[in-house]
């Protein structure tokens, strides 16, 4: 028989607001097993462990169970508590009387009695509780970052810089991301070039750091520490470790008309390219769909002028397989299309331009040379008008857009704006926004220099309606202020498109087990207190790929995932999770359910001998699990028909016991 | 004002519109072919009828004005529906004794050759109880 401790905790208001915790520390002492109850303020404080510590001691307590907030917030913390008091950590059972209690009702009297049956369930499953004994597990020394924007960059350099290898796998033919594109950064409006690509370089030339470019994770097996992940290196048709980067290729190549990603299809590119001069790796690589020498075997011509004999038309797709401890995922952003939006005219106009394009637009080595130039007809635009959040703070009963701010379109539009009049004296600009959002340091500073210094028009209310008429844009709005409906006649329209997670970013979750949001922003382990791991241990999240954010928050995240992966690493072993699954072999049939259902790999088959009533002996067929492997998940648990499968810390007794407790 | 309240209550269920939803942007406004006839503009319809200030807009010609073509509804970003509210007003103010916008009486003098018979029908429609 157990001797049960019971610890109620109030949780200041959070609790003791709602339910009546001396009524259930009272009424949980006269359950089976229960030799202790009692009740305190907050129960994870010093003092109030001190009372679980002191209480194991005096009363000889064999386990105890916590009426607090939900186990995902505390349940570690208690185990320690046990622990330092010399009890067994897996003895400590948690009943949430926060989270599904005191905070979903609004009365005392249904408060109070759900409390009592959910500290019932729980005394009812600490009797049947048995000690248990976490394995170690090794820890490969290695890392993967998966996404070569900003954010893996940073994420990478940081972790190499504390002596551990990683690996990054990037999409693209380059590192880079989506800053490689921009023009300058707010809110100091330093080149974006001028500062990223040196870190590529930094990553080029550092011993501890791989980069796998055009190349994807295809698959990923195995948990925290010992992750198993086959890379997809693409076929480029270029020999990496060859090519000098010389460009002569990229000069003769006869497929002129390809359009260019890297300028977002406003000029062309040629079937072999490098995506931009500060490109890493600098190398060519062959598109496979425009290549004639690939698709008709007729050409040759860049294989002809390569100096260095890097051109390999017979090249495949490669598949590596290496080990990681951890795993970073920065796969970063995309701006949504803008298909959806007609009224603003994008596809019937050249000149209704997204934000992105105009970086490109104003940059240097972008198609215009950095001249602002109008996309149809190469005129100098006299009027631009810029609409802020479209697509971003949608309803969803509006069907189209995202619900949540995108966050960083308010400064780089006033970045925009600002830079345009800087340079061109001679334009009318203006914004129409509907909340002018600068949190951040210098920010808001930046934008009053936009209104004030640069005077550029900023107009509160929206743009209804943008109608290309005789090579001017038609721009109809609102001006709140002012009450009045505004026809400007526009030469260039950009719109604040909202960003959403790069599409990859979806699958990578599936074969990380890593949970998403409904917007497929990855979810962190707490919003607050670790913003920078995914709830699955081992992985952790750099940058967009978690929320919109901006340049210095993502690198400020990238530092933060890159610290947490460096902890990791820097353990030789990690304790195991003891809650597994275990076989009785005398139950099992055999029939391999439970391997079909296991999403880990967890489990094998045996032959095995058994010594039968009657002395003869049978071989039989029977389960078997990888406590190492095995995560705890329960699926089998529920598969096995034969009830051989239980998970320990969880059997189907502890379990019927809580459903008993709660329908007595 | 318990009157102001009733009215807000009924322009809510006429139409099934969530003021709340609104984050004041004026997109609907920037957005309205008849915005210069108005006196009270979509974006004020939502704000007005928020702050229960229903009576003015009763009064108003505005409601009149609005040719119902739903361009605010489609474009709203958060799915308020401003044209909705404008009939729901138009309605709840025909629907008081006497105050039909449209008699029978009128049709002889509004008939020409141009004036589709289909305009009649839908101003007898949307203007009498």
């Amino acid at each position: 028989m157990q001797r049960i401790g019971v610890f109620v905790c109030h949780c200041g208001t959070n609790i003791a607001g709602t339910v009546d915790v001396a009524a259930v520390s009272e009424a949980l002492k006269n359950e089976p097993g229960v030799v202790y109850s009692t009740n305190y303020q907050y129960m994870c404080s010093q003092a109030g462990q001190d009372i679980i510590k002191n209480a194991i001691a005096e009363h000889g307590l064999t386990g105890i169970v916590v009426c607090s907030c939900s186990p995902r917030m505390h349940e570690a913390t208690f185990r320690k508590t046990a622990a330092a008091a010399g009890l067994n950590s897996y003895m400590v059972e948690i009943a949430n009387i926060r989270e599904q209690c005191s905070w979903v009702h609004k009365d005392m009297k249904t408060g109070t009695e759900k409390a009592i049956i959910l500290g019932k369930a729980a005394v009812a499953k600490v009797n049947l509780n048995a000690p248990l004994t976490p394995g170690e597990s090794p820890v490969t020394k290695r890392a993967l970052v998966i996404g070569g924007g900003i954010a893996g960059i940073q994420t990478a350099l940081d972790i190499a810089d504390a002596g551990f290898p990683v690996d990054i796998v990037e999409t693209k033919p380059t590192i880079g991301g989506k800053m490689a594109q921009l023009d300058k950064t707010f809110p100091t409006l330093d080149c974006a070039a001028c500062i990223l690509t040196p870190k590529m370089v930094d990553v080029a030339q550092n011993d501890k750091i791989r980069i796998f470019s055009y190349s994807e994770v295809t698959d990923v097996k195995g948990f925290v520490g010992n992750f198993d992940v086959t890379i997809k290196r693409r076929a480029r048709y270029v020999k990496e470790d060859v090519c000098t980067g010389c460009g002569a290729c990229t000069e003769k190549c006869p497929q002129k008309k390809i359009p260019n990603e890297f300028n977002l299809g406003m000029d062309n590119r040629r079937a072999i390219y490098i995506p931009f001069a500060q490109a890493v790796p600098k190398v060519a690589t062959i598109d496979l769909d425009h290549c004639n020498m690939l698709k008709n075997g007729k050409c040759g011509v860049c294989a002809k002028v390569c100096a260095a004999g890097a051109i390999d038309y017979n090249a495949k797709d490669e598949y590596i397989e290496e080990k990681y401890g951890a795993i970073v995922a920065a796969t970063g952003f995309n701006p949504i299309s803008m298909d959806k939006f007609d009224e603003f005219a994008y596809s019937q106009s050249k000149d209704v331009i997204t934000s992105l394009e105009f970086e490109r637009l104003t940059n240097a080595a972008g198609p215009t040379g950095g001249k602002l130039l109008r996309p149809s007809d190469g005129e100098h635009p006299r009027t631009i008008v810029f609409v802020q959040c479209v697509g971003s703070r949608c309803d969803s009963c509006a069907q189209k857009g995202k619900e949540y701010c995108s966050k960083i379109c308010c400064m780089y539009t006033a970045k925009h704006a600002m830079l345009t009049r800087d340079k061109y004296p001679d334009t009318d600009v203006y914004v129409f926004y509907i909340d002018v959002r600068t949190p951040g340091k210098n920010f808001d500073e930046f934008y009053r220099r936009a209104v004030e210094e640069y005077g550029v028009h900023y107009i509160k209310g929206m743009v209804g309606k943008v109608s290309p008429e005789g090579g001017k844009l038609m721009v109809q709005a609102s001006d709140l202020i002012d009450n009045k409906q505004l026809r400007i006649e526009a030469d260039l329209v950009v719109l604040a498109a909202a960003i959403e997670p790069d599409r990859s970013a979806r699958p990578l979750a599936t074969m990380l087990t890593a949970s998403m949001d409904t917007n497929d922003f990855f979810t962190e382990a707490h919003p607050k207190l670790r913003p920078v791991e995914s709830p699955t241990a081992g992985v952790f999240l750099s940058g967009t790929c978690q929320g919109p954010k901006d340049i210095p928050e993502t690198v400020a995240q990238a530092g933060a995932a890159a610290s947490k992966v460096i902890g990791l690493l820097a353990k030789d072993k990690l304790m195991g999770n003891p809650c597994v699954a275990h076989s009785d072999e005398n139950m099992c049939n055999g029939c391999s359910t439970c391997e079909n259902v296991c999403p880990y790999g967890a489990i094998t088959y045996e032959e095995k001998e058994f010594r039968m009533p009657d002395r003869t002996t049978r071989i039989r067929r029977v389960a078997r699990v990888n406590e190492a492997v095995c995560q705890g998940c329960g699926c089998c648990t529920v598969a096995c028909m034969s009830g051989a499968m239980n998970l320990k810390g969880f059997k189907n007794e502890q379990i019927l016991a809580e459903v008993d407790a709660i329908c007595r | 004002m318990a009157d102001n309240k009733k009215l807000k209550e009924d322009v809510l269920a006429i139409s099934g519109v969530n003021v709340r939803k609104c984050m004041k942007c004026g997109k609907c406004s920037g957005t309205c072919p008849s915005y210069g006839e108005m006196e009270y503009h979509p974006h004020q319809f939502v704000s007005m009828v928020e702050s229960g200030d229903i009576e003015k807009l009763m009064q108003s010609e505005s409601i009149y004005k609005c040719l119902s073509c739903m361009a605010c509804v489609e474009r709203c970003p958060r799915g308020v529906e401003p044209g909705k509210l404008v009939e729901a007003i138009r309605l709840i103010s025909i629907r008081r004794k006497d105050a039909n916008r449209l008699t029978p009486d009128r049709i002889s003098e509004l008939l020409d050759e141009d004036m589709p018979q289909q305009a009649l029908v839908t101003a007898f429609r949307k203007y009498t109880k």
